[in-house]
């Protein structure tokens, strides 16, 4: 039952993506609804996201360094740590789903709240795609702006790492930067911004999907939201193993 | 005109439509009557393409629509008007934006062009003063009323309206229906109303559709309803103490 569930439901899900992407009806009101929703899913949530940067950066800061016992291990090892976990892990997964429960609840609730008062219902009569005029902009705004915003979070939580390093006088300043350069690959960046393009579409298509098929009231809004966020989280791990597999083995 | 023919639909093996078939005509305020649950919602969801037809044909002026697919909808649907019972105003946008939406999506005017034809639109339904008013900031009576300009700036050939005296006080409530019957006229639109409401029907009723339990009971117009001798469509006219005591008098 459970499997049939969710095989009727991927189903309906591939069959709105394909509502998706197709042309849109005028391309300059596309365009208008893309910087908007760039402005609701980016630029909104820089803050947050430089929030929580930097004080992770910081903390893995000085957990590696209390975790450092023995004289013979340099301190640049520091600086390694942070910038390794950052740039790995850090920064495209925990800060993605961190999207997925800011932005994706955000989707989920603003789509729902339009199907329950028939302003979707109204675009289809107009003879709109409501699913392309509603979701691609969103889907395209979130694959466009979150690798930027993942970019800026491994900066700020690779200064915040420094700052608590410096102030805390776990590590020097150039020991913190000969630790960030020893053996760095940049290939580890475009690992990390991959994996940032596929957690963007998941977030975005997923929560849309959950938003757009709600029937009933109010109460249905919350549920779809709920769902949005636990549903995005799931297979944000799980890409983030497929991906993982597939980019560093 | 519109014509729905044989229109069977079902929800979960639950028949809500059986075999009704219906004429709607030009330049006259079609009404379907019915219980809560009768069936006229879907009926009207179903003549609009948001729900698909299990059986049977529905035809807009000759156009078979229950057979096209969505591209070739298309142009029915921006010959399309429809009031729905809450406005369904778009909440990102305020009234004249709203008003604007349909004609800046389908037409190639300028923004001016645009903006003068909504503000017409607005002074139509008796609404000045309020472009930049947002749907949250606005009335029952004035939402509908917006939602009215909307559905009539690009020209209707075809309006729908889902319950548009719902939620209104009786005054409200005739100033809508004598719009939509005035509108109706003037731009000799197929107008299709879903209403529970007495005094719509006695108000409005060009054409009237009886629904009950997903079939067609009867038809007629406001001149010959309260005559009738069907005893469900009596049920229904003369379902109120104050329909009951008038009936009396007459």
């Amino acid at each position: 039952m459970l499997g049939i569930t969710f095989f009727d439901q991927f189903g309906e899900y591939i069959m709105l993506l394909r509502k998706v992407f197709t042309k849109p009806q005028k391309r300059k009101v596309f365009f208008v609804n893309l910087i908007q929703e760039i402005d609701k899913i980016g630029i909104s949530s820089l803050w947050i996201v430089a929030f929580i940067s930097v004080f992770i950066g910081a903390v893995a800061t000085i957990q590696t360094a209390f975790n450092i016992d023995s004289p013979l291990m340099p301190t640049w090892s520091i600086g390694f740590t942070v910038r390794q976990s950052m740039i790995l892990e850090f920064c495209p997964t925990i800060i993605s789903l961190i999207l997925a429960g800011k932005v994706g609840s955000s989707i989920a609730s603003e789509l729902g709240s339009m199907r329950i008062t028939e302003q979707i219902d109204a675009l289809e009569i107009m003879g709109i795609n409501s699913a392309n005029f509603l979701i691609l902009p969103k889907i395209v705004a979130s694959v466009i702006i979150n690798p930027f915003l993942i970019t800026m979070s491994m900066f700020l939580s690779i200064l915040g790492g420094w700052l608590a390093g410096v102030l805390t006088g776990f590590v020097t300043t150039p020991n913190y930067i000969d630790g960030l350069q020893i053996d760095f690959h940049p290939y580890d960046v475009f690992y990390s911004l991959i994996k940032t393009i596929f957690f963007a579409f998941l977030i975005s298509s997923i929560s849309s999907y959950k938003g757009y098929h709600i029937s009933g009231g109010a109460l249905e809004v919350g549920k779809a939201s709920t769902k949005a966020v636990v549903t995005s989280s799931i297979f944000i791990i799980l890409f983030n193993l497929i991906l993982t597999q597939l980019l560093l083995s | 005109m519109i014509e729905a023919v044989h229109i069977f639909k079902s929800f979960n093996g639950n028949d809500v439509l059986k075999d009704v078939s219906i004429q709607f005509k030009q330049g006259k305020t079609n009404l379907i009557i019915g219980q809560s649950g009768s069936g006229k919602t879907v009926l009207m969801k179903c003549i609009v393409g948001l729900f698909e037809v299990d059986k049977g044909k529905i035809f807009f002026n000759e156009r078979n629509f229950s057979e096209m697919n969505f591209e070739q909808r298309k142009d029915i649907r921006q010959e399309m008007g429809m009031l729905f019972q809450g406005g369904a105003l778009f909440d990102s946008m305020n009234v004249i934006e709203n008003v604007m939406f349909p004609l800046s999506m389908f037409t190639n005017q300028t923004k001016d062009e645009i903006r003068e034809r909504a503000q017409f639109c607005l002074k139509r339904v008796n609404l000045e003063n309020t472009d930049q008013l947002f749907p949250s900031e606005l009335s029952g009576g004035m939402k509908k009323r917006v939602a009215i300009a909307r559905a009539i700036s690009v020209n209707p050939r075809y309006l729908f309206c889902d319950e548009p005296n719902s939620g209104l006080d009786p005054i409200t409530s005739n100033v809508i229906d004598n719009l939509i019957r005035e509108i109706t006229q003037e731009y000799s639109i197929t107008t299709v109303i879903n209403t529970h409401d007495m005094n719509s029907v006695m108000e409005i009723g060009d054409n009237i559709a009886f629904i009950n339990k997903g079939e067609l009971w009867w038809e007629g117009n406001k001149d010959n309803i309260l005559n009738s001798d069907n005893t469900e469509l009596n049920k229904f006219v003369y379902a109120t103490e104050l329909t009951r005591a008038l009936k009396k008098t007459r």
